[in-house]
């Protein structure tokens, strides 16, 4: 089992109600909606990944998250869940809030702009950093905000969003010693739990 | 007709008369005495009856949603790109089931029908029905045909508004609900297309206040102008820029009120061959039917509350330049679906046909509708 979806799953109480913001193909949804008993829907925006959620039965439905989240009540599901998206959305600080209007929880993930790996990439080849977490040229990338950790959670402060719990992972989604330690530097993708204060 | 019956389609099919005598009463409390349902079926309804799909029909569509009549049949049934073996709603899987409603024209009893009471053509005395009545006389055909439960019911349109009413009104008889570029009620400006339509119909002198086949005659310019209209509506401007442009049938201008663009001559076309087979009562019939049609205005206006007594998991699909049924109407549904806390996936598909594209193989949209039905066989316990 990959190890932020039990991460994420360990923060969620069973039988919430989950919104997924850029659910994919509906892994988490899946693994939330058995292990957890969860109910739910995923937003998503690309084609075969939609496709796919229908095949699977999970509940999906097409919006795009930059034009923000209208169609949800203030406080109308238990906790939102964004993992890997954040940094593909125009205005990650406008969502956040809209996020954090709709649930009072949001479970978000990213990859880290502040990894040894980019720092290394862009001091010695003197380009944009290009890795397994972050796959794309500069030109083509979805990812159009990247961030390191601590730009998030100074974001976070200035928001007055308070941050639960914080998990930091490797590429390979594992948890280690090492990347807790020193997670700016060695983690890949850091898991982030917040409220609002 | 096909020089050869393509592999994916349903074949030759036969229209069959159900005879109901038990009255049907209707929303408006008028009542039909006894009536009759035209009635198509493809594949074969299993032992437990699980594997039942409904297919509502729109403004003038009718039974003969798939397949061929006939080997001399030019065209087949409306969806047949939707229906068939391998194609979305499988008939390897499912039995599907399609009527002509109730007030149409091609075999179900309608204001062509003979009254009994008078011995002539019922005309403007055909009872106006409403979208619920239409649910409840498919009902009875569900009961005469021994399925307790639809695995699906599925619409587009004013067939999406069917469905979405069935899933309201029989909670415990639908198990899927698939509303195709539908509303959960007309716009205004829906209602106001539906009446110059209506008023193209009456005013036509040949028209006799609904009685015209006593006069043996029908307002077959006011049905025109009508279908003309509508036509329009149901495409999009891109669409019809892309198809037609401004090209000109005789390649230059004549100055004259003849048709002189493409455009013209194309919905003259489509207006004639409309007038010529469809009923001008049943016309004004079913656009009534959508302008009434609003299930929530018995719950305060509350979409959502309205839809928390259904219990079957919905696909809700629009098109991305529809403007008669509007993407946005769609969300309307979804949005109340999701506050109403039920199963529902939504898509927009990407097309340049306006409303029409509910009825074209369109690639995305087969393979969506395609990967709904597979879900809806696999909670049946079809595969």
């Amino acid at each position: 089992m990959r190890a932020d979806l039990d991460i994420i799953a360990n923060w969620i109480q069973p039988k919430q109600q989950v919104l997924d913001l850029g659910c994919g193909s509906g892994l988490l949804l899946d693994h939330l909606i058995k292990t957890k008993g969860i109910t739910g829907y995923g937003l998503e925006i690309e084609e075969d990944a939609i496709t796919e959620c229908i095949r699977k039965g999970i509940n999906v439905i097409q919006q795009d998250l930059d034009k923000g989240l209208d169609n949800f009540e203030d406080h109308s599901v238990d906790t939102i869940v964004m993992t890997q998206a954040v940094q593909a959305v125009k205005r990650p600080d406008l969502l956040l809030d809209e996020m954090l209007r709709v649930a009072d929880e949001a479970i978000i993930t990213f990859p880290n702009f502040g990894h040894w790996s980019c720092r290394f990439y862009l001091l010695f080849k003197g380009r944009m950093p290009m890795s397994e977490a972050l796959p794309f040229s500069w030109y083509d990338t979805p990812n159009i905000h990247l961030c390191t950790f601590k730009d998030f959670e100074a974001l976070c402060y200035d928001k007055g969003i308070k941050v639960v719990n914080r998990t930091v992972v490797d590429n390979e989604l594992k948890d280690s010693w090492a990347v807790r330690l020193w997670p700016n530097m060695l983690g890949q993708v850091a898991i982030y739990h917040i409220t609002k204060r | 007709m096909p020089t050869e019956i393509p592999e994916n389609s349903v074949g030759i099919v036969t229209p069959q008369v159900y005879s109901f005598d038990e009255p049907l009463k209707l929303r408006s409390g008028q009542e039909l005495p006894a009536y009759d349902l035209m009635v198509e079926t493809y594949g074969t309804l299993n032992e437990d009856a699980s594997n039942a799909v409904l297919i509502c029909h729109a403004l003038s569509g009718d039974h003969h949603a798939a397949g061929y009549h006939s080997s001399e049949d030019k065209k087949p049934g409306w969806w047949d790109s939707a229906i068939g073996p391998g194609k979305p709603i499988d008939t390897n899987r499912f039995f599907v089931v399609a009527l002509n409603n109730l007030g149409g024209c091609a075999g179900s009893t309608g204001p062509t029908s003979i009254n009994p009471a008078t011995g002539k053509p019922y005309g403007s005395d055909f009872p106006i029905f409403c979208v619920r009545d239409w649910v409840n006389s498919q009902a009875r055909l569900a009961d005469r045909l021994g399925i307790q439960k639809w695995a699906a019911v599925v619409g587009g349109s004013l067939g999406g508004m069917q469905a979405l009413r069935w899933s309201i009104q029989y909670p415990e008889r639908v198990a899927h609900c698939v509303v195709i570029a539908s509303a959960p009620k007309l716009t205004t400006q829906n209602i106001a297309f539906n009446e110059v339509a209506r008023q193209a119909i009456v005013k036509d002198p040949e028209f006799h206040d609904g009685y015209y086949l006593e006069k043996d005659t029908i307002p077959k310019g006011g049905l025109m102008q009508a279908r003309m209209l509508g036509h329009i509506t149901y495409l999009s401007d891109d669409g019809m820029a892309l198809k037609f442009g401004r090209d000109l049938k005789s390649g230059k201008l004549n100055f004259n009120y003849d048709s002189e663009f493409e455009i013209e001559s194309y919905l003259r076309y489509q207006g004639e061959r409309f007038s010529g087979q469809f009923d001008a009562n049943t016309y004004l019939l079913m656009t009534k039917a959508l302008d009434y049609f609003d299930p929530a205005a018995a719950f305060d206006n509350n979409l959502a509350e309205c839809l928390k007594q259904a219990q079957c998991k919905y696909m809700v699909m629009s098109f991305s330049t529809d403007w008669r049924f509007s993407p946005k109407r769609s969300e309307e549904i979804v949005n109340a679906l999701m506050e109403a806390d039920k199963d529902v996936s939504y898509v927009e598909i990407e097309s340049d046909k306006g409303h029409d594209a509910f009825l074209l193989p369109i690639p995305r949209y087969m393979q969506v509708f395609d990967a709904f039905m597979n879900r809806v066989a696999s909670n049946q316990g079809l595969i």
